[in-house]
Formats: C-alpha cells, sequence, structure tokens
C-alpha cells in the first residue's frame, strides 16, 4: 500500500546541497510492522515525512494505495493525512491550550464527525492509552508518558489504516519506552500497519522488517523475528 | 469545520489573551466610537435648528419694508388684500410691528417686556395658542382697540396667582385691557418667548416711531407656492416703489436648505475624520493577527498535519478577526451612545443616537474584520505543514 520509488529529497540543491534522502525505493504492505534504523541525520525523518504526506519529494513518485501523492491537492492531502495516516511525533505535538479531550476530539472534528459520536470516539481512543480519566487535564498537566499516549490516542482517533511514529520513545524514559512499544506491537496485532523510526536497535528489533538507512540510503531491508523479550 | 467550531476556537483564542485583544480592539473601538459619537451629535444639533426653524415656520415669508426717502404709501390693508387676491398661494397675512424692551406696568410693578402688534391671524402664523380668553379679533384692528394678549411670564410676574383678564396694563404708559393669555412657549423666564405682549397692529403702529408698519408675514399654503408667492409680492412692491432696494422678501426654507447642506457636508467630513481612525484600527487587527499567526506558527503545522485543510485554518482566523473587531465594534457602539448622550446634554443638543450609524459601523467593524484579518489567513493557511511544524 505504501510505494517509493527512487525518491530524492535534496536541500538547497546546488554546491552545497544536503541528499536528505538519495535514492529510496521500498514497498510496505498492510499489515506490516516496519522500523526503520539509522544515525542521526540519515534521513529518517524526511523519509517518515514524505510517507506522511506532510512533505513532498524533489523527486521520485510515491503512491500511497495506488494513487500518486505528488498530484494531489491540498485538500485531499489533508484528508489522507486525516483518515489514512496517524501520525505520532517524538515531540508529542500536542496544542497546549487545549485539553486531552480537544487535542484528541480535533482530527474528528476536521473530518465532520458529529458532536455526540465525536464524544464516543475520543473517550475509547484515550481509553486504550489509559487516559480516559484524564479528559479535562492540559496537556502541561502530563507527564512526558502520558504525553505521548495521548498524541497516540489522537493518532487512533479516527481510527486510521496506518500508524507512523518518528522516534516515539525518543523523549521518554526506557521503562515509559517499552510500554509505547508494546502498545504498538499490540495495535498491529490487531491490524494496523505500523512504520516505526529510531535508532535505539533494542527497540528496532520488536518489529517484523527493519530498514537501514545510511546518509540518505537504503543499505539494508531485512525481515526480522520480533523479539519481544527487549521490552522484559 | 463548522462554524461552532470555529467560533469555539475563536472565542477561546480571544479570551485566552485578554489584554492583547482588547488592545487590539481598542483602535476599533475608539473609531466607531468616535462615528457614533460625531454624527449623532451633528445630526442633533442640526435638527434642533431646523427644527427651530420649522416653529418659526418655513413657509412664512417676510416682507420687510424699507421706504423710499421716507416716504412710505403702502397701507397694511393694501397687503392683506393682496394675499386675499391670490388665496391659492397664501394662506395668511399679518401685519407685523415690533417693539422691543418696552415697559409694561400693572399696579406698581414695572417689567421690560417685547410688545408685538398683529391683526387676527398673527397667533396661527407664529404659531401660538390661547390658553385662557382670546386673542385678538378683526374687530380690534378696525376700531383700534386697546386690547392685548399676554405670555406667561408676563401673567405670573404682574399677577401671579390673580386671574388678569380684565384687568388693564400700562404699555409705555397707555392702557390696555388684558383679553387672553398664551400658552407657555418657552420656559416662563425673562428671556423666552414668553415675556410678550401682543396687541393690535393698527394700535401697535402708533407706538412705533413713525406710526409705519414695516414688516409683515405672509404664510404661502405649501412649499411650492413659496417661489411663486413670493415673485406675486415683488412683483407688486416693484409696481409701487420702482426700486428693489426699497423693500425685501425673504423666506426661511432657503436658510433651512443651507443650514442642512451644511451640517451634512460638516458630519460627513466628521466622518470621514473618524473613517480613518477605523482604518489605523484595523490595521491594528491585522498587525496582531499576523503576530497571532507567527506565534501560533506550530499549532497551525499540527493542525495540518492531522488534517486541518487549508479552508480551516483560513476560516480559524478570519473568523478570529471578525469577532474581535466585531466585538470592539459593539463596545464601540456602546461607548458612542454613552458619549454621545453625555455631550448632547452637556451641548444642550437633542440626543439620540441614529440606527443608521449604529448598523453602519457595526458592518464596517465586521467589513474590517475580514479585510485585514483575510490576509494574515491566507499565510497562515499557505504554510507548509512540515515547515509549521519545525517552527520553534
Ligand atoms: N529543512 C531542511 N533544510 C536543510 N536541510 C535539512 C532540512 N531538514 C533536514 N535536513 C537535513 O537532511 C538530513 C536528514 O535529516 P533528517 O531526515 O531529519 O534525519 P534523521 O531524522 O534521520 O535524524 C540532515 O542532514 C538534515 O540536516
Ligand atoms: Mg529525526
Amino acid at each position: 500500500m505504501i510505494e517509493l520509488c527512487d525518491v530524492y529529497k535534496i536541500y538547497d540543491e546546488g554546491e552545497n546541497e544536503v541528499r536528505a534522502l538519495d535514492g529510496v525505493t521500498f514497498r510496505i504492505s498492510e499489515g506490516e510492522f516496519v522500523a526503520i534504523v539509522g544515525k542521526s541525520g540519515s534521513g529518517k525523518s524526511t523519509c517518515m515525512n514524505i510517507i506522511g504526506a506532510l512533505d513532498v519529494p524533489t523527486r521520485g513518485t510515491y503512491k500511497l494505495n495506488g494513487t500518486d501523492v505528488s498530484k494531489l491537492s491540498d485538500n485531499e492531502l489533508a484528508i489522507i493525512r486525516n483518515k489514512t495516516l496517524g501520525f505520532i511525533f517524538q515531540q508529542y505535538n500536542l496544542i497546549p491550550k487545549n485539553s486531552i479531550y480537544e487535542n484528541v476530539e480535533l482530527p474528528l472534528i476536521y473530518q465532520g464527525i458529529p458532536a455526540s459520536k465525536r464524544r464516543e470516539m475520543v473517550i475509547s481512543s484515550l481509553e486504550r492509552v489509559g487516559l480516559a480519566d484524564r479528559l479535562h487535564h492540559m496537556p502541561n498537566q502530563l507527564s512526558g508518558g502520558q504525553q505521548q499516549r495521548v498524541s497516540i490516542a489522537r493518532a487512533l482517533a479516527a481510527n486510521p489504516p496506518v500508524i507512523l511514529a518518528d522516534e516515539p520513545t525518543g523523549a521518554l524514559d526506557s521503562k515509559t519506552g517499552k510500554d509505547v512499544m508494546k502498545f504498538l506491537m499490540s495495535l498491529n496485532e490487531s491490524g494496523k500497519t505500523i512504520i516505526l523510526i529510531t535508532h535505539d536497535i533494542g527497540i528496532a528489533e520488536c518489529a517484523k522488517r527493519i530498514i537501514r538507512i545510511h546518509d540518505g540510503k537504503i543499505v539494508s531491508d531485512t525481515q526480522n523475528i520480533p523479539k519481544p523479550e527487549n521490552l522484559e | 469545520m463548522s462554524i461552532y467550531q470555529c467560533l469555539k476556537l475563536a472565542l477561546k483564542s480571544i479570551s485566552g489573551n485578554k489584554m492583547r485583544s482588547f488592545l487590539t480592539m481598542l483602535g476599533v473601538i475608539i473609531g466607531i466610537a468616535a462615528v457614533i459619537t460625531l454624527v449623532s451629535v451633528v445630526q442633533g444639533f442640526s435638527n434642533d435648528l431646523v427644527s427651530t426653524f420649522d416653529s418659526i415656520g418655513t413657509n412664512n415669508i417676510t416682507v420687510t419694508l424699507n421706504g423710499r426717502g421716507g416716504n412710505m404709501n403702502i397701507k397694511p390693508e393694501e397687503m392683506i388684500q393682496l394675499a386675499d387676491d391670490n388665496r391659492d398661494l397664501f394662506s395668511g397675512v399679518t401685519p407685523s410691528v415690533t417693539l422691543v424692551g418696552a415697559v409694561v406696568k400693572y399696579g406698581s410693578v414695572n417689567i421690560s417686556s417685547s410688545v408685538y402688534g398683529g391683526n387676527e391671524e398673527y397667533a396661527k402664523i407664529k404659531d401660538y395658542a390661547v390658553a385662557n380668553g382670546r386673542f385678538i379679533s378683526y374687530i380690534d384692528t378696525t376700531n383700534r382697540n386697546y386690547v392685548c394678549v399676554i405670555g406667561t411670564y408676563v401673567a405670573n410676574e404682574l399677577f401671579g396667582m390673580s386671574d388678569p383678564i380684565g384687568k388693564i396694563l400700562k404699555i409705555n404708559g397707555s392702557a390696555y385691557t388684558i383679553i387672553g393669555i398664551l400658552e407657555e412657549e418657552g420656559d416662563s423666564t425673562e428671556t423666552s418667548t414668553d415675556n410678550m405682549v401682543i396687541i393690535p397692529y393698527s394700535v401697535a403702529s402708533r407706538l412705533a416711531r413713525n406710526s409705519r408698519i414695516s414688516s409683515y408675514t405672509f404664510v404661502a399654503t405649501d412649499s411650492a407656492s413659496i417661489e411663486p408667492a413670493k415673485s406675486i409680492i415683488e412683483d407688486y412692491l416693484y409696481d409701487i416703489f420702482e426700486d428693489e432696494d426699497a423693500y425685501n422678501v425673504s423666506n426661511l426654507s432657503e436658510l433651512v436648505d443651507t443650514i442642512e447642506d451644511l451640517t451634512g457636508t460638516l458630519s460627513t467630513v466628521l466622518a470621514g475624520i473618524a473613517a480613518i481612525s477605523l482604518l489605523v484600527g484595523g490595521i491594528g487587527i491585522m498587525n496582531i493577527m499576523l503576530v497571532s499567526v507567527t506565534e501560533r506558527t506550530r499549532e497551525i503545522g499540527i493542525r495540518k498535519a492531522i488534517g486541518g485543510k487549508r479552508r480551516d485554518i483560513l476560516a480559524q482566523f478570519v473568523i478570529e478577526a471578525i469577532i474581535t473587531s466585531g466585538l470592539g465594534g459593539i463596545i464601540g457602539i456602546i461607548v458612542g451612545a454613552v458619549l454621545s448622550t453625555v455631550l448632547a446634554k452637556l451641548l444642550g443638543v437633542s440626543g439620540g443616537v441614529s440606527l443608521g450609524a449604529i448598523i453602519l459601523s457595526f458592518s464596517v467593524s465586521v467589513l474590517i474584520g475580514i479585510l485585514f484579518g483575510y490576509f494574515p489567513a491566507a499565510k497562515a493557511s499557505k504554510l507548509n505543514p512540515i515547515d509549521a511544524l519545525r517552527h520553534e
């Protein structure tokens, strides 16, 4: 369902250009659990942003469910970001002035779901991450792990088939990070496609497939037997 | 995103930044308040002027005779005949004698009063009503009866609680029988119109310096007859005097038109000045909205990343601007209404805030919100999500 074909992302084209992505090709099918690993600055986030329809490649094509994303209008991109993809950021990216409830509700508002149904969906989504008792707290009243769980609840709220997580454990202590990973694994069990970025190989080994990236190029792409024991 | 959601968002953002929102609104508040106050006060002033002239009578034509070398050869009867001959144009006429500072005396009490001479139509033409007794009659003028009708000030001063009718008072030494009392016109003070005595013109002309009647008031049947009526009088007088400087025929409606024109121009100019302050207010809103967009770049990025469409972001910021300016407009209207009421009291003009000014200024303030909110909102909505997210 996700197809990148010879994708380049080049910043400052010309003499001191930075090739954040340098001819990347791969495809990810429904139900996969993929970890993208590589050291800092290797182009992982750039890749994820393109998959997440937040950014466009300089060259190459990105197809999502068979449609060329680069040919979509601003509106159509917004609909994809809203319905097909759920993004989990390293920095949580919650809106600080909105309550937990309002943050999780936002993608549903943009989808035009009526208020009564929204409420149901927000609560069930927060229940899945164990925060249904914090509806009216503000983000800064929660710990980092809790905020990350809110951002996961937000990504799940509209029930998208694909979850994109850019270093979701990066800002968390290892215990909380492991809880988040267990949750992502259970999501994958329930049928969601998950793409995860990490530089922690122990975390990457929980995925079913590992793509290694270095200086914008894929250096290896291997199947992996998940090692949940890494999370013990 | 629904309008309701946009409203909620906008109100949240405004109330989350109360001080700033208020300062942003201040420009609009001042602008709107200024428009309403200035327009209302000028309009009140103009209405007062016009109604003053209306009470004098805009259909009245005043004729003043200067004579020719002191040789005055028009009798009051001739002027009255002129009106009678043209009943389609004239609904009335009265000779008009004015004697300011006459000494009016009853018993031992002396007052200084204005004495006017007229015929039986004088009260109707000058819009005076008799409260008690009767007005001067045709017989009184032809027989030169020494009778008078007095204003409330004169009645109060000379007679106090007792009934003046039938009593005899003296004007500059001659005795007059009081036949009627006028209704209160002003506030019964010495300087008001209530300090007056009306006597038959035929008697008054004897009191006047050279026993001449040099002024007449004609009443045209309606505003359309004013001009033809004036020319008939002018033609008639020219035939007699053969000199245009010997008489003057004038009508107030021209003056009223001029005043209305003048105050109209004045209020347009003032409204223009106030509109400039509204413009400044609008720029203030745009400025703050631009700051707000910059401050919330990251929020915009988040909103776009989770599915906010361009028009959702646009609506969010435009509606915020409209609410800010609309709220400023409402506060401005209230301030303007209070200010114009207070100012009207202080200046002694009739108050009342014009509904037109309120509707206009509210629409203008909402328009300002749309106009000056659109540019920053468009800027926000066009942000690339990833660039917005990276913004610190
Ligand atoms: N907006 C940008 N402008 C210029 N260079 C950028 C920009 N974004 C990323 N880069 C560069 O692209 C490379 C890849 O960045 P990124 O994808 O964020 O790496 P990672 O997520 O693997 O740490 C880095 O060298 C980075 O400096
Ligand atoms: Mg990164």
